[in-house]
């Protein structure tokens, strides 16, 4: 019975989130009290793993200082990371575990609470098997904690389901590269993009979810490149496109085949290299066949001239690039969508060469790094499949165990959900994931975290979803324990320990081989340090894929990062994927994958005849766990809108502001109308940051990928109305922060 | 920082407000930027402009102030009021062409970007300019935007009658000379 002790208005008043605006110690002159030192870190948020430096002074990160040696973004910083430092000693923050007790949650000792989970876990175990207790884990835990996690599981609890919320992020594309080109990474560094003629951006959005991206981009036009847009909004970057192709949702895989038809009809293919290097072009050409740019301009609604234009540009520049994220890969055809990128870019042979290829952005903070080394449900260090024998050989050598005692393949994230409603799996230990805000259909989470037997939580704040636990466990920041991640260009960067964790909070990495102590796994995690899991990690993935092991913490600081794969510590990185147009596949060639268009799960009818997508928003992060607890980042845009266009909103009566209900076949939530013309009249826009009634994810449907299992967030069917009453939350609804007041033209600019 | 000009770029502009964040998060700030971000009409357009100082050669803010509160150094950055003189009437809020001050409510004062003088007096980049990540703010040399971007930097700014120069470049159009809001100034007319 894990229904939350307390009311929800009892938890969050007790735990928040509550916005703070005052860095640990409040503002202070640096003059009569400066800070101890600098350290060079990351951020902590995004994919772009920006290098910042941390001000800390007496075991406090109290601000920051841009880090302009660091080559990725040479100081630049989005909002995010200029306000990351705020959550050290933020009064929400956990400072030592709780367990659930009568109207509400009470203190515990560090014993007491690891003795209960370790119970938990074991008890379930024993009464109902090793695989009715699953472990969730996070795309923006180090990859120490990755790994640590990936062995957490199938060693001391030898259960198979383990899996991660970049399950939400990049598994589609991850899918996709493997199916393509044998390998789970972007190609190309990101300094290839101002060196490309032509690049298409398709489903991302970049100034908001990768915005030093933007430079990138920029850069590029000023060397004289053109910037095709691909998106149902009009998103900042679009204003400085030479080509917007505003596609309607769920339609990009028709739209990419659409530009393969007209590469193929006008023989701008790159013939030679699909002849010498590449496998499967007969199918491909035979399947876009059919998407003339009428048919395609038909069901995507991008204007036929414009396919036409997009397809010379990208065939006829010398070097080209496709950019995409989560717009064409949270979609049930995720991946199908991204081989249909893939294909275009074969084609034109835009791959493996400077300034030519086919990237993603990766949009989590160790989204790349998380998933190489085995916190996904079916894979081991080093990006091996877990049903591969030799892998399997391989690690099992490393952990000290026999190749048969590593459990199969697993359930994904949803799929894990699933599994409770099912009742097969009973207990959950869960880090660094918020699945009633980030997964889809929020009620159905809601009645699988009831159902669970046991939920445990490893958290520094306690997010919605961890109102349901039986258990907390007060957890690390970012900033407070040393390790690796990798970044969306495929360098791996070094997390430094800035300070220690607060008082009663603990390194994360130590409750897991605290909790393997007492379940009697103890020799199997000997740990020290995280330098002595990375260096266990770096054994795991050597030879593997994602080959680490030439990777030293020494040399990511004085290289300011290493490109795996690295497979000898004199091995200097790889930061361009393919060169020569030597391809991972066993035969060393790229495949191409013929794709086909299909509706989405959710498709749009009578009843229901809006497309409702969602994403992010600058500010903002994520479930908001963190960011909604950084007030300058929620007074930046405090609550989700409702992103409507004049023509759809006129035609309803919806003026600006005005609160709407959205309905869709799973629920109803009520936002406040942002009317703009910046997305299609077709198509409606939430940003998911929030939890319960403001909760986009109430709307969301199930349906996932079939090969990746991703859930379908950016295309469900809607209907919308005026609200008949504000919502019950209407009270502290507050408008967009200073910079969108100041769009009302306030004739004196005042600032209270 | 000897030769190193500020430059703005509006279309470059994503709307982030990175520059705001981090203009706040100067010590002597205390949270509370010094700069804004103006969303033109959302609506609209998802344009924005990072509205920093121009730090004018003849500020109009200085012009207008009453109690001559408003001063210019010799490195040409107009500064914030003098706490002691200014009566926060907002006459220079008002007279700004480009729409630059504000009054505290809280301090009873009018304040404004100065630059970060305590920055660029140590040899470090302005705050807003060093975070921005889309090159719509940069403080590099003259000649590294000479050859990096497409556009002209120009600080001639025409309002009607009033010509204005400015320290800091706005980038302009390629080959623009100086920037001119009224369409009398591209007319030809006879001469009477």
């Amino acid at each position: 019975m894990a229904k939350p002790p307390a009311s929800p208005e009892a938890l969050l008043e007790r735990y928040g989130p509550h916005p703070s605006h005052v860095p640990s110690g409040g503002w202070q002159d640096a003059a009569v009290h400066p800070p101890d030192r600098l350290v060079k870190t990351h951020c902590c948020f995004c994919g772009q793993q920006c290098g910042i430096q941390l001000k800390v002074r007496d075991n406090k990160v109290v601000g920051f200082e841009p880090w302009e040696e660091f080559p990725f973004n040479r100081g630049m910083l989005c909002p995010k990371g200029v306000k990351r430092y705020m959550q050290n000693e933020h009064p929400d923050r956990l400072k030592g575990p709780l367990l659930r007790g009568a109207g509400g949650f009470r203190p515990a000792t560090w014993d007491e609470a690891l003795d209960f989970t370790a119970d938990s876990l074991r008890r379930i175990q024993k009464t109902h098997g090793k695989d009715a207790v699953a472990i969730y884990g996070g795309a923006s835990l180090t990859s120490e904690k990755s790994y640590l996690l990936g062995k957490f599981a199938r060693v001391a609890l030898s259960t198979r389901h383990i899996d991660y919320n970049g399950r939400l992020c990049m598994v589609s594309a991850g899918t996709a590269y493997k199916l393509a080109f044998g390998v789970d990474r972007s190609p190309n560094p990101w300094s290839d993009i101002p060196k490309a003629q032509v690049v298409i951006v398709t489903g991302a959005n970049v100034a908001e979810c990768a915005p030093i991206t933007t430079d990138y981009l920029w850069r590029m036009r000023d060397n004289g490149g053109k910037l095709i847009v691909v998106d149902p909004r009009m998103t900042p970057i679009t204003r400085n496109a030479d080509l917007y192709l505003p596609v309607r949702p769920g339609t990009d895989v028709a739209l990419f085949m659409g530009l393969l038809h007209v590469v193929l009809r006008d023989r701008l293919e790159a013939a030679e290299f699909i002849e010498r290097h590449t496998v499967g072009f007969a199918a491909v050409a035979e399947a876009v066949k059919a998407w003339d740019p009428r048919r395609t301009a038909e069901l995507t609604g991008v204007p036929p001239a414009a396919i036409e234009t997009a397809a010379h540009w990208f065939a006829e520049a010398d070097r080209a690039i496709a950019l995409h994220a989560r717009g064409i890969e949270h979609q049930s055809k995720g991946v199908e969508n991204v081989l249909s990128v893939i294909n275009l870019c074969l084609a034109t042979g835009n791959i493996g060469r400077e300034g030519a290829g086919c990237m993603m952005i990766t949009g989590q903070g160790n989204g790349q790094g998380g998933r190489e080394h085995g916190q996904k449900c079916d894979q081991l260090p080093g990006q091996r499949s877990i049903s591969d024998p030799k892998a399997r050989e391989h690690v099992a050598k490393v952990w000290g165990i026999a190749p048969e005692e590593i459990p199969q393949a697993g359930l994904s994230a949803m799929e894990i959900m699933e599994a409770i409603h099912r009742g097969e799996i009973k207990g959950l230990l869960s880090i660094c994931f918020n699945p009633l805000v980030s997964l889809p259909d929020a009620g159905y989470i809601r009645q699988a975290l009831e159902k669970l037997e046991f939920f445990g939580v490893v958290d520094f704040f306690l997010s919605e979803t961890a109102h349901h636990a039986d258990v907390v466990l007060a957890g690390s920041l970012q900033e407070e324990e040393e390790g690796v991640v990798c970044t969306a260009e495929g360098r791996v960067v070094h997390i430094q320990q800035a300070v220690t964790p607060p008082e009663g909070a603990r390194n994360d990495w130590t409750i897991y081989c605290d909790l393997a102590r007492r379940l009697g796994k103890e020799k199997f995690f000997p740990y020290r340090s995280p330098r002595e899991i990375y260096d266990e990690l770096r054994e795991a993935s050597r030879g593997g894929v994602a080959d680490y092991y030439g990777i030293t913490y020494e040399r990511i600081d004085a290289e300011l990062g290493v490109f795996w794969p690295c497979p000898t510590p004199d091995h200097p990185g790889t930061p361009r994927l393919f060169e020569g147009h030597r391809f991972f596949h066993a035969d060393g060639r790229a495949h191409f994958v013929a794709t086909e268009y299909r509706v989405s799960g959710d498709p749009v009818d009578a009843e229901f005849p809006i497309y409702l997508t969602t994403g992010r928003v600058v500010s903002q992060y994520l479930s908001g766990t963190q960011t909604r607890r950084i007030g300058a980042l929620n007074d930046q845009y405090p609550e989700p809108r409702l992103e409507i266009h004049p023509r759809l909103a006129e035609s309803l009566a919806i003026a600006q502001d005005d609160w709407v209900a959205i309905s869709t076949r799973r629920g109803e939530i009520v936002l406040r109308a942002l009317v703009v013309r910046t997305i299609r009249p077709d198509t409606v826009f939430i940003p998911y940051h929030w939890a319960g009634a403001k909760s986009a994810n109430v709307l969301t449907h199930r349906t996932l990928d079939p090969r990746s299992k991703i859930p379908e967030f950016k295309v469900s069917a809607c209907r919308l109305a005026k609200a008949t009453a504000p919502p019950p939350w209407a009270g502290e609804s507050k408008p967009p922060g200073r910079s969108q007041q100041a769009a009302r033209r306030i004739p004196l600019r005042v600032v209270s | 920082m000897h030769g190193y000009e500020f430059f703005i770029d509006p279309s470059r502009c994503i709307g982030c407000e990175s520059c705001v964040n981090a203009c706040a998060e100067c010590e002597t700030h205390r949270g509370e930027p010094m700069i804004h971000l103006d969303f033109l009409d959302r609506r609209e357009t998802t344009a924005t402009v990072p509205a920093v100082c121009m730090h004018c050669d003849d500020p109009t803010c200085a012009q207008v102030c009453p109690a001559d509160a408003i001063k210019k150094t010799e490195d040409g950055i107009v500064q914030s009021s003098l706490k002691p003189r200014c009566i926060a009437c907002s006459n220079c809020v008002l007279a700004c062409p480009f729409g630059i001050p504000k009054v505290m409510v809280r301090q009873e004062q009018m304040m404004k970007c100065d630059m970060c003088y305590d920055r660029t007096s140590e040899g470090k980049r302005p705050m807003c300019a060093t975070v921005c990540p889309s090159q719509a703010l940069a403080y590099v040399p003259a000649a590294v935007i000479a050859r990096d971007r497409r556009e002209t930097p120009t600080n001639v700014f025409v309002f009607g009658g009033q010509t204005v120069t400015t320290k800091v470049f706005m980038m302009a159009p390629a080959g623009t000379r100086a920037v001119s809001v009224d369409v009398v100034d591209y007319m030809w007319e006879q001469e009477a």
